[in-house]
């Protein structure tokens, strides 16, 4: 069989002309349900005993594509494509977790999970133990017997830390529970969690993978790697009462995960993917590796030219030599350090606001991984809800922008740059 | 789903190549794996023949259970295997000694000694794998539920 390389994947990958009409572009299947052929056939598909479509919420082969591609980009067995990235969270969580256990994750990530994590979870008694991004030994010291999981971000949101995903992977196999990576930042252009031991992957695929800003949609990847057989995860390993007792792992193998995320978590969930968005992150993801190398190229020169100006502080960007993630960012980005960035601008709070206030070019919005630029001040908007020692440890403190760069040519975005700069 | 032991093409040849499937350790439970792959096998047009000695005397399937893979009476080109590693042993002897094509071991089930012994007798050997996933993924169907097939398609006609 031939391995065809990451661009061709990512153009072909899960997709194939259309069998009943021969359409070459993936089919946005608009529809809400399927019928079946008979009584038998509708048993069987419900039962699980056989593939096929039911009802939009839980399969739809739009989404199947963009759910292949992902899958095979990512290195991974299978994959499941929901709403949005908190979706993603959510449904992998409801996989893994019982009602009284924890996990540990960085304190470093995007503020909005770290939210998700500390309150939206606790209501599910489900408890998250905060470990130092930057330190592995820190999560091995965070575990707890209750531990179910490891939660991570390969590139973090906002700061550009760079997290040591093979040390922190060691830490897990060790402690026998799986590394989830959220690998939105980074794309699996730059970096591939499972490659350096990671078992599953979470993706907000409304960033990079789409590429254009129009569409919410979250990725779930199943590493296939994880051995779900030793009774901590009852939802994989024990018989499940709505499917007539079957098990998820003795069934499934190594799909068994991204398989028990669609018929258990989502179905009974509900954060299903609208086809519509599916087909425009898949057209993104065609155009993926050439985006990105042009978000890095573009990304690496505005913060070379930050770190140069006399109203900046600071940048932080892992492309930049004298970064402290610059080593890092050689083993598991060698192709660039991403597309975000922060910096800190002299004036603080004040200053950071007069900046998103006068930038031309910019997009003052809360999002990333758009064609165009964007800029957010994150002390005033994503990052606001947390408390200010722990917006200071995520990176996202009084004086911090954070800087999406975009595909725009890259004189044009160091010049809104410098005039907004110039008003402070 | 990556393939990294058995080529694409090995898979697809030996289940193009195969029309009888004895099952050993068919279960008639609807809800056991092993009921749900003869359903689907079936009804890809395959003859399945379950064998259980804890279930002769009845019908699984519509067809008659066997207790041994010595006593069906007509050829068998696959023994596909739902019983233990360990077990699966013995079973792939009785498949040698009753002249099958191939011997499938189920998710799960491995035993590297049989194979030899298998591989060694002339017969096509996959441990460790589903027989009705590797057709739904060799035929696009199991797709649908976002598996990474492996597989590349510029037009309509599929593998299986």
């Amino acid at each position: 069989m031939t391995e065809y390389g990451f661009d061709t994947l990512s153009i072909h990958a899960g997709a194939a002309p259309d069998p009943t009409t021969g359409a070459r572009i993936t089919p946005i299947y608009q529809t809400a349900s399927y019928v079946f052929d008979d009584v038998n056939h509708a048993a069987a598909l419900f039962n699980l005993q056989e593939f096929g479509n039911i009802y939009s919420r839980i399969t739809n082969p739009t989404n199947a594509v963009l759910e292949g591609r992902i899958a095979a980009l990512e290195g991974g067995t299978a994959a499941l494509g929901v709403g949005s990235g908190h979706a993603a969270q959510f449904v992998v969580f409801h996989t893994l977790m019982q009602p009284g256990d924890e996990f540990v994750a960085a304190n470093k990530l995007y503020g909005g999970s770290m939210n998700q994590f500390a309150h939206a979870f606790a209501k599910m008694d489900w408890h998250v133990r905060w470990a130092e991004a930057n330190d592995p030994d820190s999560f091995r010291k965070a575990l707890t017997p209750k531990c179910k999981a490891i939660f991570i971000e390969s590139l973090a949101n906002p700061g550009g830390i760079v997290t040591d995903i093979e040390a922190i992977a060691k830490i897990a196999n060790d402690a026998g529970i799986p590394l989830i990576v959220d690998n939105t930042m980074a794309t699996p252009y730059l970096c591939r969690p499972l490659a350096h031991g990671a078992h599953i992957v979470v993706h907000s695929a409304t960033k990079f993978l789409g590429g254009h800003g129009n569409s919410i949609a979250g990725l779930i990847v199943d590493g296939g790697s994880f051995d779900w057989g030793s009774g901590k995860y009852p939802t994989m390993s024990e018989p499940s009462p709505s499917y007539h007792g079957m098990r998820m792992y003795e069934t499934f193998g190594n799909i068994g995960f991204a398989i028990a995320c669609r018929v258990l978590g989502l179905r009974d969930l509900g954060p299903a993917l609208a086809p519509m968005n599916a087909f425009l992150v898949l057209t993104g993801i065609e155009t993926l590796p050439l985006r990105m190398q042009r978000h890095c190229d573009n990304a690496l020169k505005v913060a070379q030219h930050l770190k140069a100006h006399p109203k900046v502080t600071w940048v932080s960007y892992a492309g930049l030599p004298d970064d402290p993630y610059f080593r890092l960012a050689k083993k598991y980005l060698p192709k660039g350090a991403g597309g975000v960035f922060t910096f800190g601008v002299k004036g603080g709070y004040d200053a950071g606001v007069k900046i998103v206030s006068e930038v031309k070019l910019f997009s003052h919005l809360a999002n990333i991984g758009d064609t165009r630029s964007l800029i957010i001040h994150p002390s005033s908007t994503t990052h606001r809800q947390l408390e200010e020692a722990q917006a200071i440890t995520a990176g996202a403190g009084p004086d911090v922008v954070r800087l999406s760069i975009g595909l725009e040519d890259v004189n044009d975005i160091i010049a809104d740059l410098n005039q907004a700069l110039a008003a402070v | 789903m990556t393939n990294a032991q058995y080529s694409d093409d090995y898979i697809a040849r030996i289940l193009k190549q195969t029309r009888t499937i004895a099952v050993v350790g068919a279960s008639p439970e609807r809800n056991r794996p092993s009921y749900s792959v003869m359903q689907f096998l079936q009804k890809r047009g395959f003859r399945i023949i379950p064998v259980n000695p804890r279930a002769v005397g009845g019908l699984i399937l519509g067809e008659k259970v066997y207790d041994s893979l010595a006593g069906i009476p007509f050829p068998i080109d696959m023994v596909d295997i739902f019983r233990t590693s360990d077990a699966a042993g013995q079973v792939t002897d009785e498949a040698i000694a009753i002249g099958a094509k191939c011997v499938w071991m189920q998710l799960g089930v491995r035993n590297e000694a049989a194979a030899e012994r298998a591989g060694a007798a002339g017969l096509d050997v996959v441990m460790d794998r589903c027989s009705k996933i590797e057709h739904g993924r060799l035929s696009g169907h199991i797709g649908w539920m976002g598996v990474d097939t492996g597989i590349i398609n510029n037009s309509r006609r599929r593998r299986v």
